[in-house]
């Protein structure tokens, strides 16, 4: 536990010490939000609910797919090499999925913030709605951080990463689009309990198999 | 003869199959009318499909156990042989949709499901192209086709329970054993599920042995010249 916690430790301060992909991520979904407002031209409140919620799901899938493919690409092989004799393999999976998770909620969120600014909010059950943006960024964050250290070990891992992670990611990310429309729509909250148990049962097997399947990954 | 008996077993499995399911009689339904024969291929291919994609897992899990080059081998074999099924499920299932439900590719979570499902697999094929080093490449496959699997049986069996479907079984509908009641079609459905089954087997046997013997070939040259 402690590994774990020092680890992520170790993220957290790497990234503030630069600022490089967090900022470069972050100016991402801003310049996305901001090129899909533009482009829909529209006055505040004119998308239909479904395209609002659809929209705002891919950008943030979007932004996933490129936030997490760095962190595994971010670390020089001399250095993979000195984490690898001083700590396990599964406290280093767990505490970048902890990390990608964490990362994933703080760019949902400031996404989230920025899209209803700039697009209008039509949301009606805004408690669901964040909880749904939380289970998403869980879910998309465990699946790619597994896939980011797929793609790392190949060789065009860029492509790689993309074509991936599109497929398996879709999942998670139809269960999320349909539990945030119910929550636009303000339904019942019961209405949702079989989107969320599946999206937490998806979490749950994802995490697991990371932890049992990365120690194999790493031998390289 | 021993070792090869079940090749025979497929052949009067299939050569059954077909001729039953062109030629037998089946039960009358309404909508589906004739076309209720493609129960025999279309959903026996997605049971063949299966099969083949879990014996591939499988092999994955035992290549990271034992690192044999034949167990990865085996594993991208079944999993190639899964593809074609799934391909094959595809089209069965579009021509039957063109008839029943009027359009060759309907906006169904299922079949977009199995669509999804095959694009997880197109690009388990070309992680394997992306690697030059065997040993890598079937170590990082066999972890991708593990998790791949994964992901695969929520997304074909949950996903489109939980919504509207024009699948039977799904979203509502009576699930398929209203038609299959009938025991006459049940007396082709499973001999001719095995029989695709044990061809898949067969296709992908050929397969990986031929690899095998690519293998030692290539071995002995290097050693030769």
């Amino acid at each position: 536990m402690n590994e774990v916690k020092n680890l992520i430790w170790k993220e957290i301060a790497l990234e503030w010490r630069q600022r490089y992909a967090l900022s470069g991520v972050l100016l991402y979904v801003i310049s996305t939000v901001f090129v899909c407002y533009l482009s829909f031209n529209l006055k505040r409140n004119f998308l239909t609910p479904i395209v609002w919620n659809t929209l705002l799901w891919i950008i943030l899938l979007f932004t996933a797919v490129n936030a997490i493919a760095k962190s595994f690409a971010q670390e020089r092989h001399g250095r993979l090499l000195y984490y690898y004799t001083l700590s396990s393999p599964q406290a280093i999976i767990i505490s970048k999925i902890i990390y990608n998770c964490l990362l994933m909620m703080l760019l949902a969120g400031i996404g989230f913030g920025f899209y209803v600014f700039v697009m209008g909010n039509p949301v009606i059950d805004l408690g669901l709605y964040i909880v749904a943006i939380a289970l998403g960024s869980v879910g998309f964050a465990s699946i790619l951080t597994l896939v980011a250290g797929i793609a790392s070990k190949a060789e065009n891992s860029g492509t790689l990463m993309a074509v991936l992670s599109f497929p398996i990611i879709l999942p998670t990310l139809l269960m999320t689009i349909k539990l945030a429309k119910n929550a636009l729509d303000g339904l019942d909250r019961s209405v949702s309990m079989d989107e969320i148990s599946t999206l937490l049962a998806i979490d749950a097997i994802v995490i697991a198999l990371s932890y049992l399947l990365f120690p194999y990954l790493w031998r390289s | 003869m021993k070792n090869n008996w079940w090749k025979i077993l497929t052949v009067i499995l299939l050569f059954y199959a077909i001729f039953q399911g062109l030629l037998g009689t089946v039960p009358r339904q309404p909508i589906l009318n004739e076309s209720i024969r493609n129960l025999y291929f279309h959903v026996t291919m997605w049971f063949a499909m299966i099969t083949m994609l879990l014996v591939s897992m499988v092999y994955s899990v035992r290549y990271l156990r034992s690192n044999l080059q034949a167990d990865d081998d085996k594993s991208a074999e079944f999993a190639k042989t899964g593809i074609l099924f799934g391909v094959l499920g595809c089209i069965t299932g579009s021509l039957w949709a063109n008839f029943t439900w009027g359009e060759p590719w309907p906006n169904d979570p299922k079949l977009n499901s199995a669509a999804v499902g095959m694009l997880i697999y197109f690009a388990y094929l070309l992680l394997r192209s992306s690697f030059e080093d065997e040993q890598r490449r079937a170590r990082i496959s066999a972890v991708y086709n593990i998790f791949a699997f994964a992901i695969f049986l929520p997304l074909i069996f949950v996903l489109p329970r939980l919504t509207d479907s024009l699948h039977p079984g799904n979203g509502g509908n009576p699930a398929f054993s209203s038609y299959d009641l009938d025991s006459q079609m049940r007396l082709v459905f499973y001999p001719a599920g095995i029989g695709w089954i044990l061809l898949g087997v067969w296709i992908s046997n050929l397969r990986y042995r031929t690899k095998a013997i690519q293998r030692i070939n290539n071995e002995r040259m290097e050693i030769a010249g």
